[in-house]
């Protein structure tokens, strides 16, 4: 019987590194990017923004920008049809300003027109007549009393407390520290773009590069008047987001412009403009006191965490949420107060990015560690082991691990990959583009000093606080031309990271069938959820799943219909194209499918809880954990630095594809390298000075260095094949450990990232404070705009949504 | 403006503003969007084509002055359904993520390799330090280049 065996096993399943399903056109040049959408007889359309952090508008003059040529649309708030407000977790950010505009870039007016430069011009005419208002544009001054206000309501968007234990305890040794991040751009390459097309229905089909098809949707059909059915949104290509495409950029504006005209309407933003154009991470002020044993145990900690949410709130109150129940690490503390501030300001908006708060407290607690270790002449690497959290631990939110939690793996793997040798240093050694600013040939190697830094840290997967953002996905298997073939359709989206492979992949190994074709994704089946907070993976990864277990129990119902079994209680299985009994081939999959099969599944992940008013809950769904080391070198003359070898361990509970988790750790640290090194968008009085990539610098190939990484695997149990969201971590973790071999190569303080040439020679004092601001009077640990009845965040935005279906 | 240029062998003409990049012509008038526009201001590498064998942001380049020229872009390199070998090694190396850089960063290695069949990994750096990526961290790139002169060195072999 052995000979008759199906040892064949389906190709390009879960676990191989399965080349991405878009590669190709994308390698040709073929893929077609919202930037690169065209329409006959298409018009552009132009924003025009405000020049102010915060000032009053008297008055708007069209006129002269209607008369210009080629100009078919000038709108301004009046012309919104609908609502006159949208926002990601609270409406609370103007389509177009009216009466007051609150940060410099704030969209005014938009202009369509026959080509991009005739409408850059029409909009140039337009006279907005200001009247310029005192601003705030630093979060500590933003909660004092006397500070203007960006909101009726304050500039509070959410306190968070959290009190674990007995925050009075009592530790032998105590280390005090001051952190500062600034504003990182998520930077994506492909800019904000899309287009809008009238329907004949009077509504309005929509091609955009976004992260959340469903959620653009439901920002977008209220402020244009229309029905949610009449508001159709496809996924064009995106050109990356890390959290920049989160919230609505262009969507309603060129929506607008075209229901306006009748005629198709494209924009697209230049870079500059994409600067003031997305959200930003949030600059954050950290306050923390760590308490231990002298045997180097965590008895006490004690965080106080500010976070710039500019002038609209965004993502910002969730955001304040992860820094804040993060605030102590990867490690046991069986005491900690913590206590979190997000606020407005006059400064640009801020929001997702990669990492979602867990970055700046990363970099924090993680010096925090540093400094510990130091005080109590420990191995920095043994203090973290020594207080790594393991399954069963409890978080001071109170929540206690179920799930995986190979914190001590994945240190230990970390520091286990071998170290780089030691290179020659002095003039003439070595080739002059391997030492710090080589490449401008600025320095020859001359100072150098070496420097190993060390970073444990965590985040969640998926959305938290009691928020159920499922997914939902259509799978159909029919006899295709050439053998069996399943297509999937799902709205998740993909924005570069590759939740398109694994969906194929899913598929093949859940239903044994190679060819596989994926839908484009739109709104036209139920929402995905975000390609955020390391999710799709599993959200949409677990909807396909049980979408084809459904299409599998199916087909098994008609072979045992059909089938005399041998062996009636024999298991079924399908793989590489054949239906098997016990593992003994009963026949193609594609004899049972003279009607194809189709079913469509919704996955939720396990319900989390709201924070209470001591911060307490189970408010995350599951976990993942990584470390980083760097070895970077400092040319202590110039400032300069070379990061020479990152190594990484990372918990992925288990790949799915390999080679493209690799991806995201490299990507994913370059991130974070950007933040500890170079990227900081300036912002000068409200106002971004270097919007350009000539003066916010990301690094290039020149600044990257090996990343070594080895994935740590023990399944998640409870999710779909125990994996883990991968996207993150390696940003929250890659600062944090640049940052402390910084400090271990220059011996300085350093509390403040980026990290600048100026910081390295100690031409720039490090930053410091007078002690944190008191906690503000907020009426519980919700987000603030909640208490005042500004709804329609993206909890109310779903429940419609279910409503509608 | 009349702008007649050879663009990928084939001559071409369109009429375009004075002020129009030859990105702008290539993206927008002779649907060629395979370049992308990313900066604006040559920093990022994506809009990278030939002019007249010369490796050029087409951003900075005026559409004017392509007038009577070369122009070669990313959509050249393929042979229909025969990928230029730098194209599958990207593929296959896992070097392309989001790929709105790869298109530039293609055209980028592709002059590289045919200038120099055998670059060291330093050279390799500095000649793809134009060209942002904000995706891969490079990694995967640095393997597609390798990939890439392996076989370009073994298909002239």
């Amino acid at each position: 019987m052995g000979d008759t065996r199906v040892r064949e096993r389906t190709r390009g399943g879960i676990g191989e590194d399965v080349a991405r399903i878009d590669g190709l056109p994308k390698s040709k040049g073929a893929f077609a990017y919202a930037s690169d959408l065209w329409a006959d007889g298409m018009l552009w359309g132009h924003t025009l923004r405000s020049p102010h952090p915060h000032a009053r508008i008297r008055s708007i003059e069209i006129s002269a920008a209607v008369a210009s040529p080629g100009v078919h649309a000038v709108l301004t708030a009046e012309d919104v049809p609908g609502k006159k407000t949208y926002g990601l977790e609270f409406a609370d950010q103007p389509v177009l300003a009216w009466d007051r505009v609150r940060y410099v870039g704030e969209p005014v007016a938009i202009v369509a027109a026959e080509h991009p430069e005739l409408a850059r011009r029409a909009a140039a005419r337009i006279v907005v007549d200001y009247e310029v208002l005192p601003a705030v544009t630093d979060m500590k001054e933003a909660l004092e009393p006397d500070a203007p206000k960006v909101m009726e309501f304050g500039n509070v968007l959410r306190h968070v407390r959290i009190v674990h234990g007995d925050p009075d305890a009592d530790a032998d040794v105590w280390v005090e520290g001051y952190y500062e991040t600034g504003m990182q751009d998520q930077a994506p390459l492909g800019p904000e773009a899309g287009l809008a097309v009238p329907a004949e229905d009077g509504g309005i089909d929509v091609y955009v590069a976004t992260q959340w098809l469903h959620v653009d949707r439901q920002q977008m059909a209220p402020c244009l008047g229309l029905p949610m059915e009449k508001v159709r949104v496809y996924l064009a290509g995106v050109g990356g987001a890390f959290g920049a495409r989160e919230d609505v950029s262009m969507q309603i504006h060129a929506s607008m412009l075209a229901l306006h005209t009748g005629k198709p309407v494209k924009m697209s933003y230049g870079r500059a403009e994409s600067f003031l154009g997305h959200v930003h991470r949030h600059p954050s002020r950290i306050w923390m006191r760590h308490g231990a044993t002298r045997d180097g145990r965590l008895v006490n900690i004690r965080a106080r965490l500010l976070l710039d949410g500019g002038a609209y709130a965004s993502s910002s109150t969730a955001v304040t949420g992860n820094a804040s129940t993060f605030a102590c690490g990867p490690y046991e503390v069986p005491n900690a107060l913590i206590e979190g501030t997000g606020v407005y300001t006059n400064n640009p908006p801020c929001g997702a990015m990669r990492g979602f708060g867990a970055v700046q407290a990363c970099f924090a607690y993680e010096a925090q560690m540093d400094k510990l270790a130091a005080v109590l002449g420990i191995d920095p690497i043994e203090l973290r082991l020594k207080n790594a959290l393991s399954t069963g631990s409890v978080f001071p939110t109170g929540q206690v691990i179920d799930g995986t939690a190979p914190v001590r793996e994945v240190i230990e793997r970390c520091a286990a990959i071998p170290l780089p040798p030691e290179e020659p240093t002095g003039p003439a050694t070595r080739d002059p583009i391997t030492v710090p600013g080589g490449a401008q040939n600025v320095g020859h190697g001359e100072g150098l000093k070496r420097g190993v830094g060390f970073a444990a840290g965590y985040k969640n997967t998926a959305f938290s606080e009691g928020f159920d953002d499922s997914s939902e996905a259509w799978v159909r298997l029919s006899a295709g031309p050439a053998g069996p073939l399943v297509e999937i359709r799902s709205a998740a989206a993909e924005v570069g990271q590759g939740v398109y492979t694994i969906l194929t992949q899913i598929a093949r190994s859940e239903l044994g069938v190679e060819r596989v074709i994926l839908d484009p994704s739109d709104t036209n089946i139920g929402s995905a959820g975000s390609s955020s907070a390391s999710r799709q993976t599993m959200m949409s990864g677990g909807a396909v799943q049980l979408a084809c277990g459904a299409v599998r129990e199916a087909l098994f119902e008609r072979v045992r219909a059909r089938e005399a079994s041998s062996d009636p209680a024999g298991e079924l299985r399908l793989e590489a194209g054949q239906v098997l009994e016990s593992e003994l081939p009963l026949g193609p999959i594609e004899r049972f499918l003279d009607e194809p099969i189709e079913e469509t599944r919704v996955f939720h992940h396990r319900p989390t809880e709201p924070i209470d008013e001591r911060g307490q809950g189970a408010i995350h769904v599951s976990f993942a954990f990584a470390a980083e080391r760097a070895v970077v070198e400092v040319d202590e003359d110039l400032g300069l630095v070379r990061v020479i070898q990152i190594a990484a361990a990372q918990d992925v509970g288990s790949a799915l594809n390999p080679r493209s988790v690799e991806g995201q750790i490299e990507g994913g640290t370059a991130q974070g390298l950007g933040l500890a090194l170079m990227e900081e968008l300036q912002v000068v009085d409200g106002r971004i000075r270097n919007a350009s990539f000539t003066d916010y610098l990301i690094p290039t190939i020149l600044d990257m260095p090996p990343v070594v990484s080895v994935l740590v695997e023990e399944p998640e149990p409870g999710v779909p094949y125990g994996a883990k969201g991968v996207g993150e971590l390696s940003t929250i973790v890659a600062g944090a450990a640049v940052a402390a071999a910084l400090r271990n190569a220059t011996g300085r303080e350093l509390n403040r990232i980026p990290v600048k040439p100026d910081d390295l020679v100690g031409l720039a004092e490090p930053p410091t404070s007078s002690g944190p601001p008191a906690a503000p009077d907020v009426p519980g640990p919700r987000s603030v705009p909640e208490y005042f009845g500004l709804g329609a965040g993206q909890m109310e935005i779903l429940a419609n949504d279910a409503d509608d279906a | 403006m009349l702008i007649r240029t050879k663009v990928n062998g084939e001559w071409r003409e369109a009429d375009v503003w004075a002020g129009s990049s030859l990105l702008y012509l290539l993206r927008e008038e002779m649907q060629l969007p395979g370049s992308k526009n990313a900066c604006e201001q040559g920093e990022c590498g994506s809009c990278s084509v030939w002019l007249d064998g010369e490796l050029v942001c087409s951003c900075l380049v005026l559409a004017a002055q392509a007038q009577e020229r070369e122009v070669r872009t990313v959509e050249g390199l393929a042979d229909h359904d025969e990928l230029h070998p730098v194209q599958e090694a990207f593929l296959e190396a896992g070097a392309v993520q989001c790929g709105f850089c790869t298109p530039g960063l293609i055209v980028a290695v592709t002059d590289l390799l045919e200038h120099d069949p055998s670059p060291a990994e330093p050279v390799v750096r500095e000649a793809l330090s134009g060209n942002l990526c904000r995706c891969t961290g490079y990694a995967k790139i640095l393997d597609a280049v390798s990939l890439a002169a392996a076989r370009m060195r073994e298909g002239k072999a």
